[in-house]
């Protein structure tokens, strides 16, 4: 409990602090609480990368534990960016009941509570709070803050599609699996939208499902998906998944 | 015939046949009433219920390929369901036009008819998709199903349901279109944990869930905006939920498009004695997420209640699913049975 920040520390930042401590333990007493420790307590801590031919980068792990705390740090990409936009002029500019308003009030609101909720479900298997690079976008321009909105949900959809696979499929994974589920929808509810608001009836065109064959999501490997999302993630906290096999 | 040993021969190929009857207490009823009632003639009919019970799919787990034609029989109703109102006679691959689909399109945006095609053509996609992913797992892929089978008014085969003018009026089109899909994204999550034994597959369900999942919120941008709109995603969430929604759903949605129908699919699941340890499927306007209560817990992040709940969508169970979908087969038909 001690590393709790306090409140106004970091009002408008990126690692929104939970103020009240999350009960760690009742995550894991429903998750079928065996399993659940014993996968803790193999798991050991994964913030510090010893692989030598990638120093300096955070290992999210691997199996379920790394599944989750990949998640996690894509859902604190997310959270940040619709943290940061609501300091910009595009934003700041939108007027009270518009559709923009709604749709970019409600995308923060959800994708901090997935990231705080990733954070409290892993607790001290948990990765570190990342340090994001927005600096390639333009929260002053629609266009640039759409733009970057559209590539972070579609990237959270072929994510989380593309990681189910290296969940492990124990009673406490098939929880894991399950919650992953509850959320990947929500995303691609959330690029649905946001494509369409880029460029009208987009939303499940060819760079992202399989239109003219067979219907399917592109879904992306862990590899593909950190070569986008360490773009975006200054250096330290930029991702290393090679050990989701 | 002795059937104690019959049942010690299964044990010897099936270790956990006396746990699948003791999980079962129906059975042991069954078994109690043995000596005194039963007559030598009747005992093998008898022992045939015993072991349904035991071993009947309607209480064990779904196999990879049960849930493939379950997500296959999903996918039948809604590729008849786009094709009976756009374009085609309903079954997959025609593609003919008629006067009365023609009109339907009339009344909604060219904008609005693309998105509707794409839908369609996805679900025609995933009817053969599945189908080839069945038989490359070496199992039989269900029939197709006759157009006749199918009652999308909601009235049972009279074609005078509910939803009496869904083929005429773009805004009953829409609005079983959205329940259609939101039933879909929910019975995907709900069947998912049955397939993750197979990579490959688990992914390619995973991979048509999100599909439907961009469908249902085309749809509802669509419905807030009404049919004629020209760009959906521009118009904001009116302050009813069952004919202004947003594209995620928030809380239980007002029981959706047509509350008297289609609260179920919004509503929550009745879990299956083979449900995996620690999965539930709670209505839409669940809040807890492994076990921690996050609207209670994140209070300080004073964010709206409603964002608790939309950031999760929730799964459905397998039984469940088939009731909801059965409101659109005709009475007598096994099709979602």
């Amino acid at each position: 409990m001690s590393n709790i920040i306090k409140p106004g520390e970091d009002e408008v930042g990126f690692t929104k602090p939970l103020y009240a401590p999350i009960k760690r333990r009742s995550f894991f007493m429903y998750a079928g609480a065996t399993a659940g420790i014993t996968a803790l307590a193999l798991a050991g801590c994964n913030d510090d990368s010893d692989n030598t031919s990638m120093p300096n980068m955070v290992d999210v792990g691997s199996s379920s534990l790394g599944v989750l705390n990949y998640a996690y740090a894509l859902e604190q990409l997310e959270a940040g960016f619709y943290t940061s936009l609501r300091e910009g002029t595009y934003y700041k500019g939108l007027a009270s009941g518009t559709a923009e308003k709604q749709i970019l009030d409600d995308l923060y609101y959800h994708e901090v509570i997935h990231r705080e909720f990733f954070k409290a479900a892993l607790g001290t298997n948990a990765i570190k709070a990342l340090e994001p690079d927005f600096s390639a976008i333009d929260f002053n321009s629609r266009a640039s803050v759409l733009g970057a909105a559209k590539t972070f949900e579609d990237l959270g959809v072929a994510a989380y599609n593309g990681a189910g696979r290296y969940i492990a499929t124990d009673a406490t994974g098939l929880q894991y699996l399950v919650i992953a589920g509850k959320i990947v929808s929500v995303e691609a509810r959330h690029a649905s939208l946001i494509r369409d608001l880029v460029l009208e009836g987009s939303f499940v065109d060819s760079d992202v499902v399989t239109i003219g064959t067979n219907g399917l999501e592109i879904s992306k490997t862990p590899t593909e998906v950190v070569a986008a999302a360490n773009q975006y993630l200054k250096e330290g906290s930029k991702l290393n998944v090679s050990n989701l096999v | 015939m002795n059937f104690f040993q019959i049942l010690s021969e299964i044990e010897k190929t099936d270790p956990e046949v006396f746990e699948r009857f003791d999980s079962r207490r129906r059975v042991f009823k069954h078994m109690t009433g043995f000596g005194k009632k039963m007559t030598a003639a009747a005992l093998p009919l008898a022992m045939g219920s015993i072991f349904n019970k035991a071993y009947g799919q309607t209480t064990s787990a779904p196999s990879i390929p049960d849930v493939l034609n379950f997500a296959l029989k999903l996918e039948y109703l809604e590729a008849y369901f786009y094709n009976i109102g756009l374009q085609g006679d309903g079954t997959i691959g025609n593609n003919t036009t008629s006067a009365a689909q023609t009109s339907l399109r009339g009344k909604m945006s060219a904008q609005n008819v693309a998105a509707l095609l794409k839908i369609r053509t996805d679900e025609n996609n995933h009817v053969n998709f599945l189908t080839d992913a069945l038989k490359k797992a070496g199992a039989t892929p269900i029939t197709a199903p006759m157009v006749s089978q199918f009652d999308f008014t909601g009235g049972k085969g009279n074609g005078n349901g509910p939803f009496a003018d869904v083929f005429s009026n773009p805004a009953t089109f829409l609005a079983v279109a959205q329940s259609l899909e939101d039933t879909g994204v929910r019975a995907y999550k709900g069947g998912a944990p049955y397939l993750a034994s197979n990579d490959d597959i688990l992914t390619a369900a995973l991979n048509i869930h999100s599909v439907e999942a961009r469908h249902a919120a085309r749809l509802r941008a669509m419905r807030r905006a009404g049919a004629m709109s020209t760009a959906p995603a521009t118009v904001a969430a009116g302050t009813d939920p069952t004919t202004s929604p947003k594209s995620w759903i928030s809380g239980q949605d007002g029981g959706g498009a047509s509350p008297a129908q289609t609260a179920a699919i919004y509503g929550a699941g009745n879990a299956p004695a083979y449900t995996p340890a620690g999965i539930t499927f709670p209505a839409e306007d669940n809040v807890t997420q492994g076990g921690v209560n996050l609207q209670s817990t994140l209070a300080s992040l004073n964010f709206p209640a409603s964002a608790f709940s939309e950031a999760f969508d929730e799964p459905l169970p397998v039984p469940t699913v088939l009731t909801i979908a059965s409101t659109f087969t005709v009475t007598g038909s096994t099709f979602f049975a």
